[in-house]
């Protein structure tokens, strides 16, 4: 596989929502590359008809009852919040252009 | 003194909570300005619950099996009102509106809680230098690191700051800053010990555990942290672990395999000390024979493609709307860059973009997709050798305690330090380190013992006959 490219770092750091520096993103595009030339070994294996693993202890199907029962309580998670607005988080326009 | 010995005292009344919590507290003052163990530290909470277990043991009641011991948390277990913050910028200022579970059975078992400790951020590395706050030093020399990324815990317990503490472990990070400092430290098997309140990291490895100076602490604190809880779906429903009995029952019978593959990387005295650690086996009546799981030399590729695709999902979160850090910005979307940016640092953001890129379209099958055929390769490894043998022997660390700053620029070498511990997490196994002797620099060696799923007894058994067969650490302090 080509190594990663400082483009496909930008791309990746927009898709993480991430602004990096110019010199972040020198010593990421590096630093990500020597990571990925080791994962080499896994890339390159032939694995076809392995099943994936998502979870070693998987667990399905998790029911309780469906019972109501006090949540956490408003005012102590809005305490924490950055801005609020009648009892609501508050956040920076939405709408519009996308930055 | 043991936890097991403090909460015998105090529940007796032959020793008040408050007297064990003040020489906590004067350990912690007279040692932490070196080694930095506290990203916080919780003196008059310490002082208030302390008095309430010795009014509790004066009224004639039991404040439970860890009455009056105190405890370092590891700074992402939620502590309600009290600032919980992985050791991140992004953090910063937040009061969990609600306790994590391992804190509830804590503190329903009477412990006291002294502190919460420093770590890597987000709990990502392998040396609690990422730290925002600064890093720990190893209080077993401290021009070293402490290991990662419970460091914090491992040093605090190392330093005689407190008996016990948790930690968590995705790829290692109980186990080798344990290793690193000299103490007792164990990963339990997935869903064993709830998660519920735990910041997480990488959901399918994450796993809280305890940290202690012996084999019987580490057993009791997991009794008291263990079983099913329904707020995290995925625990498992078993009863309670009861651990604590088994210690001392032996290894008379069981067959142990020395792994080779986590010898091929290590240190010759690491080596050495673990050829050591199988006599000890061998002499107290188990079969010991050489075994090899060629798949976990795959363990590490597979993890840092794993841990960090799940990490970029669990950590975009942090988007500067609910809780933590928020810079503004002229809309949200705006905001959640200039946030994100602004409160990650170097190592968090270099995970969150290599998970991001191995999720991304035209990469995931070959990066994400092969790291999940890969774990599922591992578990079949482990589930051959333990076909013959009850439990697995290696080092907990390919190496010593390394210096502060050595490989903070380098990550790969970084990561290359939990290559023994990594394989665990990827299987669900438990495992646990055990002080055994120390190196050619005169630190410590950890000897690390891994079991199936759910077979945490027989670990334990094993451990304690390597802790009764171990040289002394004693490097100078």
């Amino acid at each position: 596989m080509a190594r990663i490219t400082r483009d496909e770092v930008a791309h990746v750091a927009g898709l993480a929502r991430l602004r990096l520096t110019d010199d972040e993103l020198e010593r990421f595009t590096e630093q990500l590359g020597t990571v990925l030339d080791h994962a080499a070994d896994v890339a390159s294996l032939d694995l076809a008809g392995v099943p994936r693993t998502a979870h070693a202890m998987a667990v399905t199907n998790v029911l309780r009852p469906d019972e109501p029962r006090p949540s956490l309580d408003r005012e102590e998670v809005l305490r924490s919040a950055p801005a609020v607005e009648a009892n609501r988080f508050r956040v920076p326009r939405i709408l519009g252009d996308a930055p | 003194m043991t936890a097991a010995a403090i909460a015998a005292a105090v529940r007796s009344g032959e020793r008040r909570a408050a007297t064990v919590t003040e020489a906590s507290l004067a350990a912690i003052a007279a040692g932490e300005g070196e080694i930095h163990a506290f990203a916080l530290v919780l003196a008059d909470g310490a002082r208030r619950r302390a008095e309430e277990i010795d009014a509790q043991v004066a009224a004639g009641q039991d404040p439970g099996p860890l009455a009056g011991v105190p405890v370092a948390l590891k700074d992402n277990l939620c502590t309600r009102g009290v600032p919980t913050t992985c050791c991140s910028r992004i953090l910063e200022g937040w009061l969990p509106p609600y306790d994590a579970t391992v804190v509830k059975r804590l503190a329903a078992a009477g412990a006291v809680v002294v502190g919460k400790s420093n770590m890597d951020e987000f709990a990502m590395g392998s040396s609690t230098e990422t730290s925002a706050f600064g890093p720990t030093r190893n209080p077993r020399d401290t021009s070293r690191v402490p290991g990662g990324s419970s460091g914090g815990s491992a040093a605090a317990v190392a330093a005689g700051f407190t008996p016990v503490a948790l930690g968590s472990d995705t790829g290692g990070s109980i186990r080798q800053p344990a290793a690193l400092c000299g103490v007792v430290g164990m990963k339990p098997t997935y869903g064993t010990v709830s998660r519920y309140g735990l910041v997480a990291f990488a959901s399918s490895l994450d796993q809280v555990g305890p940290l202690a100076t012996t084999v019987a602490d580490a057993a009791l604190l997991f009794d008291v942290i263990g079983g099913r809880d329904e707020r995290d779906t995925t625990s498992l429903d078993r009863p309670a672990p009861r651990l604590a009995s088994v210690v001392g029952q032996g290894v008379e019978g069981m067959t142990i395999g020395v792994l080779a593959e986590y010898l091929e990387g290590a240190d010759p005295a690491v080596a050495g000390r673990i050829a050591q650690a199988a006599e000890v086996l061998a002499a107290a009546g188990a079969r010991v024979e050489e075994v090899s799981v060629p798949e976990v030399r795959l363990g590490l590729s597979a993890y840092y493609l794993i841990a960090p695709a799940e990490a970029s999902s669990t950590l975009a979160r942090y988007d500067g709307v609910r809780y933590g850090l928020r810079v503004d910005a002229e809309d949200t979307a705006a905001m959640n860059v200039a946030t994100r940016s602004a409160g990650f640092g170097a190592e968090v953001k270099r995970r969150i973009m290599l998970g991001t890129y191995a999720l991304s379209a035209g990469y995931v099958d070959a990066y994400y997709g092969q790291a999940l055929r890969v774990r599922t390769r591992i578990i079949d490894g482990f589930a051959a050798a333990y076909e013959r043998c009850d439990a697995l022997l290696g080092p907990t660390a390919p190496t010593t305690a390394f210096a502060l700053g050595a490989k903070l620029d380098d990550p790969l070498s970084m990561y290359l330090s939990d290559v023994c511990t990594i394989p665990t997490n990827l299987a669900g196994h438990p495992a646990i380190s055990v002080p055994f002797g120390t190196g050619a620099d005169g630190l410590p060696v950890g000897a690390q013992v891994l079991a199936p799923a759910l077979a945490e007894a027989t670990m334990f058994k094993v451990a304690a006959v390597l802790e009764a067969g171990a040289p002394a650490v004693g490097a100078g302090s």
